[in-house]
């Protein structure tokens, strides 16, 4: 009976010890969350970003399927990831849009930097009463420069379908 | 006699083989010109529209490994650079040069060289370069990028295992042209300083050996058949037939010294290097049951299918496929008007009897007769069962990019799947999920770059609004000080 | 001129399901002959009791799927396991007894688990394992060839008077027992072997399974029999009796079932071999065929991940 009782106190002395020496720093199932998310940065979510969205979700304030950039394979994702079922984007933050960049159409660019701040991922290049130009490679198409332009010069452009981007598609199964 | 070896697997094709003599094609009407090429790189354009361009001139230009010159295959103006649907498999639009020709069919001035050995390897393969030479056996991988490997290559092997059914445009090549071949042959050993060079053909092409053998003069030139065994004009599979080595599964040729060039491509070398000639011509086979009268035809580069299909006598009535290339490996186009570019080897032509039969797919039962005929020694139903159920990792375990896609197994299928189509599907989808992972990391990058910036900038402004606000102080004490000495 | 965009290859295709499954009933042709001639047209019923219960089953099944139904149908693999059971069941087995039989096989071990080619075990011995655990009376009922005597098999009979202390010279001086194993059941063995031959001829199964199999069984018999002749019996009694050809060339080379590379198919074919003397000589069954199958069936996920091409 005392030995039983000396055995369990040592085991929770050793459990007591692993919880605090052996302890990982951060939360790893946000950064797997992360991970999955497509790193728009555009706030759709109603969160500032991707990864306060991501902490969300692991705090369960959040459901999977508020990213519309990410789409159903995000949503399908983090349901794997999180071992719950995978369910439709909700329309009340965004639809599904084909990929596009942003443009500024430089004719009516007036050179005011209001467009640059909002950017997540400094993708526009420009300077006071110089001409501003987005760069296309970098662009993640979260739209958040498009509001703050007072002469409404920024347009979305979908990305072309072409034979460099296209891949074979598989059969349809039965 | 050398002792031949097999490779793994590979199946007996019907050869379908036309052997007809090359005739030349009439001039057509307009001439297109894609500038995409290899790896999704793209050729410069250095026309303008309007301009007057003469056979043989540069039409764009190369600027990375992957890419060759483009020359005017006959003289006219470049009437649009404009979209228009390419030799793809996707059958989409990319930018084209379009040239209308004027009939003249004037040439640029040549430069032939009556020794090529009086000029350096490096001299050689820039005029390979500048001549827009790349690889006709289908690949079209500029020519000059694979002659300047840094590896030591003991073996020059010229691929005349012509394996595909239905293509003969290297053996009735070989026909009219075995001493310019032997030339370019000679040529492409001088600049890869190649102990050993083979010319290898398929046992059945008889009477191309025999052209061959004829003017076959000198003992660095070994002339040996293979078995006819498709796929055995792939570079890895002929290299073991050949030799017995096996070329690993991630590394090319080149890598264990040796170096394949299709026939095509040698007579090219032969023309730009003794005739100072530029790449504006191949022969096509225009083939199938769909055509009336199948021919070989020496093609200018550019020219619509629907001009060589006019010329061949037009389609006969039950005509279902139009495919260049052959008919394990070839690419199914949706328009006639596609221009021909150098790497279309054959126009075929299929009509329902000879395409492949397919009901329904039914379930795979797992008969592993795919993995017997797979040269690549490949599970190909494994790779089937994670593809299509979307296990992209364990795919690239059972190594699917190690796949030719040469169709070996889609052919021996008893439940028909279209297993090809599935191969290529999945590795577009790894290639994607690569791509936007890579894409995500970028943005995730840059927004955390811009995070710290900002969060470094609002704490010098706080630091310098500090010491602003400790100097005003020290200011004002100091000026209370100085009023109550006073 | 338009034209559909497909992909390649453009080469009709030289192979059907519809022909495998053919070649395999046409291998099994002279086993039925052999056994209609030992046993009469009681093997005749079964094999149209077991037939028609699994294209009904197999029918059903395919509307309540929602699959297309003549095409399945037609492939015949239904077929090939009714086949299958009928000839491994007793002759003078009751109708409910391959109906039931059948409708394991066809509904559970193979619809329930998504159809052919998604099956994890075999379904004719599936079907067969449940009869044999539900109805042991029935399934062990076999009778005397030519005759309607009951009377044990020679596996069975030897097992039991090994079991009784009798050496394995005293058992073969049996009338059960004909030149390598049970009278007149040896040419049923031979019949298999004979079709097994053929379908490896047409290169409808290759030989690693069989060759397997037979040499997972041989070697343990052979070790055994050199130690000790009295207590363990040849490897050729072995070979020649019970299923052991059946099961060789039919149901262990079921490819839906088996391992996937060469490689894994020898270990596959090994593991059954030894199985199948394993439960012979220790085991509580005097023919293990079927256990041995369902056991390896098992098995064969982890051979395949273990035995897949390395980079």
């Amino acid at each position: 009976m005392l030995l039983l009782c000396l055995v369990f106190l040592l085991l929770g002395l050793i459990l007591g010890y692993a919880a605090q020496h052996l302890k990982v720093q951060g939360d790893p199932i946000v950064e797997q969350i992360d991970a999955l998310l497509p790193q728009t940065q555009c706030g759709q979510c109603k969160y500032p970003g991707c990864k306060p969205y991501a902490q969300a979700i692991a705090q369960g304030a959040a459901d999977i399927n508020q990213c519309p950039p990410g789409g159903e394979q995000t949503i399908e994702a983090l349901a794997d990831l999180l071992g719950i079922e995978a369910k439709p984007l909700n329309a009340e933050f965004g639809a599904v849009k084909a990929p596009a960049v942003a443009f500024i159409v430089e004719q009516d660019c007036i050179g005011c930097v209001k467009c640059i701040p909002p950017c997540p991922v400094d993708a526009i290049l420009g300077a006071s009463k110089q001409m501003h130009t987005v760069i296309a490679s970098e662009c993640t198409g979260c739209e958040l420069c498009i509001a703050p332009c007072p002469v409404d010069c920024i347009i979305m452009v979908p990305i072309a379908n072409k034979p460099s981007l296209w891949q074979w598609s598989a059969t349809h199964h039965d | 006699m050398t002792k031949l070896t097999h490779f793994h697997g590979g199946l007996k094709l019907a050869p379908h083989t036309l052997l007809a003599p090359i005739i030349d094609s009439s001039l057509p009407e307009e001439l297109v010109y894609p500038l995409l090429q290899r790896a999704n790189n793209y050729a410069l354009l250095i026309v303008k529209l309007g301009e007057r361009v003469l056979k043989g001139q540069m039409i764009a230009s190369a600027n990375s490994p992957f890419t060759a010159p483009i020359h005017a295959a006959s003289s006219g103006i470049v009437k649009a650079i404009e979209a228009r649907i390419i030799a793809h498999p996707s059958n989409l639009a990319d930018d084209c040069i379009v040239i209308t020709t004027d009939g003249l069919d004037e040439a640029l001035a040549s430069s032939p060289c009556f020794d090529y050995q009086q000029e350096t390897p490096e001299d050689l393969r820039a005029k390979i370069h500048h001549a827009g030479i790349v690889g006709l056996g289908g690949a079209a991988f500029p020519t000059a990028t694979k002659l300047s490997t840094e590896q030591d290559i003991h073996t020059l092997i010229i691929n005349g295992a012509e394996c595909e059914p239905y293509i003969s445009c290297d053996a009735s090549l070989i026909l009219q042209k075995a001493e310019e071949i032997v030339q370019g042959a000679l040529i492409l050993q001088y600049i890869l300083q190649a102990k050993h060079c083979i010319i290898a053909l398929e046992e059945n092409m008889l009477q191309a050996a025999q052209a061959l053998q004829k003017v076959i003069n000198t003992q660095s030139i070994q002339l040996i058949s293979v078995p006819a065994i498709y796929p055995t004009g792939g570079e890895k599979q002929l290299i073991q037939v050949l030799t017995n080595t096996k070329i690993p599964a991630k590394s090319l040729p080149a890598e264990s010294g040796f170096i394949c060039q299709n026939i095509g491509t040698t007579y090219a070398v032969y023309q730009a290097i003794i005739q100072g000639l530029p790449l504006t011509e191949r022969i096509i086979t225009v083939t199938g049951k769909g055509i009336n009268q199948p021919q070989n035809i020496r093609t200018r580069i550019g020219t619509p299918i629907k001009h060589l299909i006019t010329q061949s006598g037009g389609y006969s009535k039950d005509v279902q496929r139009l495919i260049i290339g052959g008919s394990m490996m070839g690419i199914a186009l949706s328009s006639d008007e596609i221009a021909v570019t150098k790497a279309s080897n054959c126009i075929l032509a299929m009509t329902s009897d000879k395409l492949e039969n397919k009901p329904a797919e039914m379930p795979c039962i797992r008969c592993g007769d795919c993995a017997t005929v797979c040269p690549a020694e490949l599970l190909p139903q494994q790779i089937y069962w994670y593809g299509r159920s979307e296990q992209l990792d364990q795919c690239q375990d059972y190594q699917l990019f190690s796949c030719i896609e040469c169709g070996c197994c889609d052919v021996v299928c008893p439940s028909h799947i279209s297993l090809v189509q599935q191969f290529r599907a999945t590795k577009g989808a790894i290639i994607i999920k690569a791509k936007q992972a890579e894409q995500a990391n970028l943005a995730k990058t840059r927004f955390q770059n811009q995070q710290q910036r900002r969060a470094k900038e609002e704490q010098e402004q706080l630091a310098k609004a500090e010491k602003r606000k400790a100097t005003i102080e020290k200011m004002k004490a100091a000026s209370l000080a100085k009023k109550k000495s006073l | 001129m338009q034209f559909p965009a497909t992909s390649s290859p453009f080469t009709p295709a030289s192979n059907t399901v519809n022909r495998v499954m053919l070649q395999v009933l046409i291998a099994l042709l002279p086993a039925t002959g052999i056994m209609f001639w030992l046993f009469g047209d009681a093997l005749l019923i079964q094999l149209l009791l077991a037939c028609s219960t699994a294209l009904l089953a197999e029918s059903c099944m395919l509307w309540l799927r929602k699959k297309t139904i003549k095409m399945h149908l037609l492939d015949l693999s239904a077929l090939v396991s009714a086949v299958l059971l009928a000839l491994a069941i007793p002759t003078i087995a009751p109708w409910w007894i391959s109906v039931s039989g059948t409708l394991f096989a066809i509904i559970i071990a193979k619809h329930l688990y998504g159809g052919l080619g998604y099956n994890p075990f075999n379904p004719a011995m599936a079907g067969y394992v449940f009869l044999l655990i539900s109805f042991p009376q029935q399934m062990t009922a076999w009778t005397m060839p030519f005759d309607v005597i009951s009377s044990a098999t020679a596996l069975d009979y030897t097992k039991t008077q090994l079991g009784l202390g009798f050496s394995v010279y005293e058992i073969s001086t049996s009338p059960l027992f004909g030149y390598l194993a049970g009278k007149d059941w040896e040419y049923i063995s031979f019949a298999y072997l004979l079709g097994g031959l053929w379908l490896l001829q047409r290169k409808v199964i290759s030989w690693h399974i069989p060759v397997a199999v037979l040499l997972g069984l041989t070697i343990p018999a052979l070790a055994a029999y050199l130690i000790d002749s009295t207590r363990f019996t040849s490897p050729l009694f072995h070979l020649f009796s019970g299923a052991t050809f059946c099961g060789a060339f039919f149901i262990a080379t079921d490819p839906v079932t088996a391992a996937t590379s060469n490689k894994g198919r020898l270990i596959f074919g090994l593991l059954v071999g030894c199985l199948v003397y394993i439960i012979r000589t220790w085991g509580g069954y005097p023919d293990a065929i079927a256990f041995a199958v369902l056991l390896a069936n098992l098995a064969a996920p982890s051979i395949d991940y273990y035995t897949r091409p390395k980079k």
